[in-house]
């Protein structure tokens, strides 16, 4: 607490006086257990920034500590977890995700940062969460996990995390995914709820400024789920149905149309960063 | 109306003062915006710049720190920087201009501005079901607010 008195007394200084404003993100590289990771790369063509940075740069130096080793960070607990329910038995046909996948090291290595996919059967794109349901419905007689819950996030967290290092990159030639580009971008500027506020009010023309005691990223994915110190392992869909509710607008539901439409979108706008699952945030 | 009706005598009193009191309050679809910004008071009973201080910082009000630095709040923790410091800034503006900007700044400013319309009900979509049709803050909370703004010279 007392620590938190200082740290503001400094902010508040620093607000008032004429001097510098933490606005940028810092410049600092990250490995995790060696592995090299990519916090900024050159934006996509069409993308509004020429740079894109992880939201791991906009944290606090003691925060970013935990995502570079792997015994620091409390999200690897969730991917023990994830591992665990990788290789147990679920439903009638007596099947683990190891039983068709095996070795996940293997085969999922590089599978989490090409998501979201498409789905052919559904004629949409369709994230890890909703490829575990699938799985778990169509091949192994079990039922769909519902939204964050009998470890929904572990699993993904799990898989997501065989891909830490390589580059986020969708393939947005797949069906129909254009066009759910197009309608998560208009999600991504369309102005909600009382605060009259969209995703780019904040993650594009306010990125790098400090909003009461949060700095402003560009609100990048590639982190998910990532792990809150104040609240724990944090799915996507969560965080983006917080933001929203901050605008104090109605919440759409995880996995509706229009929050696929913006993972597939805010995806893209990630194009290049590495994978950093399970990043911890503030 | 109907619930109005079935209020006992007593209370009838009572609701028709803050009739009353509303009546005289312009409605947010009836602020009148000019060049020099909104010049008329919205409740004609004076700010009172020490509860415009509370509703500027209190999250659930105003929340104005959350975007704007001022030298004044220098006790409360975490300013935000997203919109420019508010030190003096009633050199800057004349009291129409600041209360045009707490009505809804997108007069003022653009259409772009991320600076919410604190007495406005040109809201985003979806607005969630407790907040329809409310404005972020009443008409005297924003001619309080208008007030403390007053306070902020250099
Ligand atoms: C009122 C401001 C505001 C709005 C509007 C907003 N966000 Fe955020 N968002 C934040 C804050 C504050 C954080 C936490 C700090 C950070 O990571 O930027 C955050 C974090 C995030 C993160 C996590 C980034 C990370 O690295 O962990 C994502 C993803 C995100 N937002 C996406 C969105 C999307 C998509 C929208 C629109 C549907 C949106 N946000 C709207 C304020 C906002
Ligand atoms: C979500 C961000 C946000 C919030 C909350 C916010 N503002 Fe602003 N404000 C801005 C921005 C941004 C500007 C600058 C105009 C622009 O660039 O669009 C601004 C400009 C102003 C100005 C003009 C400053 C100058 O020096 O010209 C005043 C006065 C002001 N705001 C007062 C307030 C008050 C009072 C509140 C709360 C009741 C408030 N603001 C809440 C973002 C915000």
């Amino acid at each position: 607490m007392k620590r938190l008195l200082i740290a503001g007394v400094v902010l508040a200084a620093t607000f008032a006086g004429a001097g510098p404003v933490l606005a940028d993100p810092v410049d600092d590289t990250l490995e995790i257990d060696g592995t090299p990771i990519i916090t900024r790369t050159a934006a996509p063509e069409g993308h509004p920034f020429d740079e894109l940075y992880s939201g791991w740069l906009f944290r606090e130096s003691e925060t970013r500590d935990l995502s570079r080793d792997s015994f620091e960070n409390p999200g690897m607990i969730a991917v023990e977890d994830g591992e665990a329910l990788w290789n147990t038995v679920m439903g009638t046909e007596g099947k683990s995700c190891a039983t068709c996948h095996e070795d996940a090291a293997v085969s999922m290595k590089g599978v989490g940062a090409k998501f979201p996919k498409w789905d052919a059967d559904s004629q949409k794109p369709i994230n890890v969460e909703l490829q575990i349901n699938k799985c778990l419905t169509e091949q192994m007689g079990a039922e769909a996990l519902p939204f964050n819950k009998g470890g929904q996030q572990e699993l993904t967290a799990y898989i997501k995390h065989q891909s830490l290092g390589l580059p986020v990159e969708m393939d947005l030639s797949q069906g129909d995914m254009q066009s759910w580009w197009e309608k998560g971008k208009d999600v991504y500027y369309t102005r909600t709820g009382q605060l009259n506020l969209a995703c780019a009010s904040c993650h594009e023309t306010a990125m790098g400024k400090m909003i009461r005691a949060d700095h402003l990223s560009q609100g990048q994915v590639n982190g998910f789920p990532t792990y809150r110190l104040k609240s724990g392992l944090t799915s996507l869909h969560q965080r983006f149905r917080g933001c929203i509710r901050d605008t104090r607008a109605e919440q759409p539901k995880a996995f509706s149309d229009d929050l696929m439409a913006l993972e597939t979108y805010v995806t893209w706008r990630g194009t290049g960063l590495s994978v950093e699952t399970p990043s911890v945030r503030q | 109306m109907t619930r109005r009706m079935k209020i006992t005598l007593g209370a009838i009193a009572a609701v028709a003062l803050s009739t009353a009191a509303i009546a005289s309050e312009v409605s947010p679809e009836t602020v009148e915006f000019t060049d020099d910004g909104v010049a008329v008071s919205l409740t004609g009973v004076a700010g009172d710049p020490v509860a415009g201080a509370e509703a500027f910082k209190n999250r659930r009000l105003g929340n104005c720190l959350a975007c704007h630095a001022n030298a004044d709040m220098a006790g409360e923790l975490f300013h935000g920087n997203v919109g420019p410091e508010l030190d003096g800034v009633a050199d800057r503006w004349e009291e129409p201009m600041l209360r045009a900007i707490v009505v809804n700044s997108k007069h003022v400013f653009t259409d772009e501005t991320v600076m919410p319309g604190f007495y406005s009900l040109d809201a985003g979509k979806d607005v969630a079901k407790d907040f329809v049709g409310k404005t972020i803050l009443t008409a005297q909370q924003v001619e309080d607010v208008v007030a403390y703004l007053g306070t902020l010279k250099e």
